[in-house]
């Protein structure tokens, strides 16, 4: 047997032919252009985001009586692009996303209370104060499985609504924030009764923050994400920073949120616990499961989708909406949310084929 | 010759159990290693000690002369590690060319310069992960450990799985690999001939211990060796 000493370098031998071998694969003028070009893809708009958006632009014009309705279709789906964020891209599930939303409203409506009404910088704080808290919590959500997530999560909003019910010197415990009031919108635009001017501001930061997004997830950084939760170890391996990204998604997660609620508390000029309740966390999931995840539009249609159906059945039968709401649940989860996807996937194709995209 | 890989008295597992013992050799940039042995010698643990995925309980691992033996999996991929794993684990929800743009960092090799290494991966290069075949598949986790420009590759049973026509192919390509801008790499294999035509030096590990270091060149000659430590028949030669 030849053995070597354990640390002995290995015998050389002799390497002809490197310089024509490295010569066939040499690196070509412009070879980033294949990642470049797929970056620019993933950025460039198809007609059907166009219709998405214009319709949701022009939808006080031919709805004027829903702006309400629809104002809070907007907060949803700002809501539920957040915890998209953190389930669709990263893997991560959340029971307890009512927590950046509630810690959002409250600072928005203590900001507007105490601070000043400006209802921009009334979101920024909102904004901040849900990130605070989820780059706090995000360190909860580093290890453990997908069932350890949903209880620390669930954790962390029950504690946030104990917190809020007891402090009631500042939140108003039971009683909630009364008395908002906030300034006109860049001060031009007063909120209205009929929710015109609230609905569009709701849209326009939606709009904004989804543009964010769409750019943050189509980046490098976006799909590192999703190599991370289809497989993290590979990811891991592959030099990609596991903890660092699923902090910052999380946090950023936390601020999307945080902006839902601070509109929440500006539109509604009214804060209560019930923007930390477990139910607004269950929709949540709702939203998200109706109109799919790891796409950004899925909380968007989701929303539109919830909204409506709770609308109409709640007109319908004002005692038991939410019997005809865990029916959609059952129904959705126990097989009829893939038909559904399956025909709007037909039908967004063909869609797209009419304005000549390759796919909606 | 500029060391890359140096092992030394390395001696690891997983939990209790301990596979590799007193596990010692070093690697110099350009050169390439087969890593040699039958089932259960702890090749593919090798392979996940120096990606740093076991527990170690002794010795050192030095990459390029840095002491990365405390280093994670993240670390040591920055550092300059590739790994191709025996399952390729492609991601599933990326394209092609998304793979190798998730994971890819600045140097000499590129998404495009993959696409000119493997045509057939260019070409699909818009299809999900999971719709490639198991070739394109290897090809895939082949290009995205490229991408990270590494010091060191490590290509755990590239073959396994695969078509002869395509492991023609992938041999070809890794031999390209191998021979272009000093890069080291450590390639395990259960088929000794395949793989010594295209390495500079084999090892051969037995029960989690180095038993033979020799010129791959040597070794692919040396018939006892290869019937001895691998079972490889003389016929087959």
């Amino acid at each position: 047997m030849n053995m070597a000493s354990p640390t002995t370098p290995l015998p050389a031998a002799p390497v002809a032919g490197t310089a024509a071998n490295a010569a066939t694969i040499v690196n070509a003028p412009g070879t980033a252009s294949p990642a470049r070009a797929l970056l620019r893809r993933r950025r460039a708009w198809k007609p059907a985001e166009f219709l998405f958006w214009g319709a949701a632009l022009l939808a006080p014009l031919a709805l004027p009586r829903s702006m309400l309705l629809m104002n809070e279709i907007a907060i949803l789906g700002l809501f539920a692009l957040s915890l998209d964020l953190i389930l669709g891209y990263a893997g991560i599930v959340s029971l307890g996303h009512a927590a950046f939303l509630g810690v959002g409203a409250y600072a928005a409506g203590l900001f507007a209370l105490n601070v000043s009404a400006d209802p921009l910088a009334g979101l920024v704080v909102a904004m901040l104060a849900a990130s605070v808290l989820g780059f706090l919590s995000s360190f909860l959500v580093l290890r453990g499985t997908d069932l350890t997530r949903l209880m620390v999560t669930l954790g962390v909003a029950l504690l946030m609504f104990e917190a809020a019910n007891s402090w009631r010197s500042l939140t108003g415990g039971a009683d909630g924030l009364q008395g908002i009031t906030i300034d006109p919108v860049l001060g031009l635009f007063d909120f209205d009764l009929k929710g015109r001017t609230a609905y569009l501001y709701s849209l326009a930061v939606l709009f904004v923050l989804f543009l964010a997004a769409r750019r943050m997830m189509g980046s490098p950084f976006g799909l590192s994400l999703r190599a991370l939760r289809d497989n993290r170890l590979r990811a891991s391996a592959s030099g990609v920073g596991v903890n660092g990204r699923l902090v910052l998604v999380y946090t950023l997660a936390a601020a999307y949120a945080g902006a839902a609620g601070g509109l929440l508390a500006q539109t509604t000029q009214f804060v209560s616990l019930d923007v930390l309740e477990f139910h607004r966390s269950a929709d949540l999931m709702l939203v998200l499961i109706i109109g799919g995840t790891g796409w950004l539009y899925g909380g968007l249609i989701g929303a539109v989708l919830f909204e409506l159906f709770q609308d109409v059945v709640s007109a319908a039968t004002p005692q038991y909406w939410q019997f005809w709401v865990g029916l959609l649940l059952v129904v959705f989860v126990s097989g009829g949310r893939e038909a559904v996807h399956k025909t709007g996937a037909a039908l967004r194709q063909r869609v797209a084929a009419l304005f000549g995209g390759r796919r909606a | 010759m500029r060391e890359i890989l140096h092992v030394e008295r390395l001696c690891a597992g997983y939990g209790q159990a301990m596979v590799l013992h007193d596990i010692g050799f070093s690697l110099g940039e350009g050169r390439s290693l087969a890593l040699l042995g039958r089932n259960g010698v702890g090749k593919t643990t090798l392979v996940n000690s120096l990606i740093g995925v076991t527990r170690r309980t002794a010795g050192t691992i030095r990459l390029g002369g840095v002491d990365i033996t405390g280093f994670g999996p993240e670390k040591r991929a920055r550092a300059g590690i590739g790994w191709v794993p025996q399952e390729r684990n492609i991601f599933r929800s990326l394209t092609v060319l998304e793979n190798l743009t998730a994971v890819a960092r600045p140097g000499p090799w590129t998404p495009a310069r993959v696409f000119t290494m493997f045509p057939r991966l260019g070409e699909r290069r818009g299809n999900m992960g999971d719709q490639l075949s198991g070739g394109e598949q290897q090809m895939l986790a082949i290009g995205r450990a490229l991408v990270l420009n590494p010091k060191l590759l490590l290509l755990d049973e590239p073959t396994e799985g695969l078509a002869p026509i395509i492991v023609e192919e992938l041999l070809k390509a890794l031999r390209d690999i191998f021979r272009a801008e000093g890069l080291a790499a450590i390639i395990v294999e259960q088929h000794a001939r395949k793989i010594l035509k295209i390495t500079d030096d084999a090892l051969i590990l037995e029960r989690g211990r180095v038993v033979h270091k020799a010129a791959s060149a040597a070794l692919i000659e040396d018939a006892d060796t290869l019937q001895g430590f691998l079972g490889v028949a003389r016929a087959a030669a």
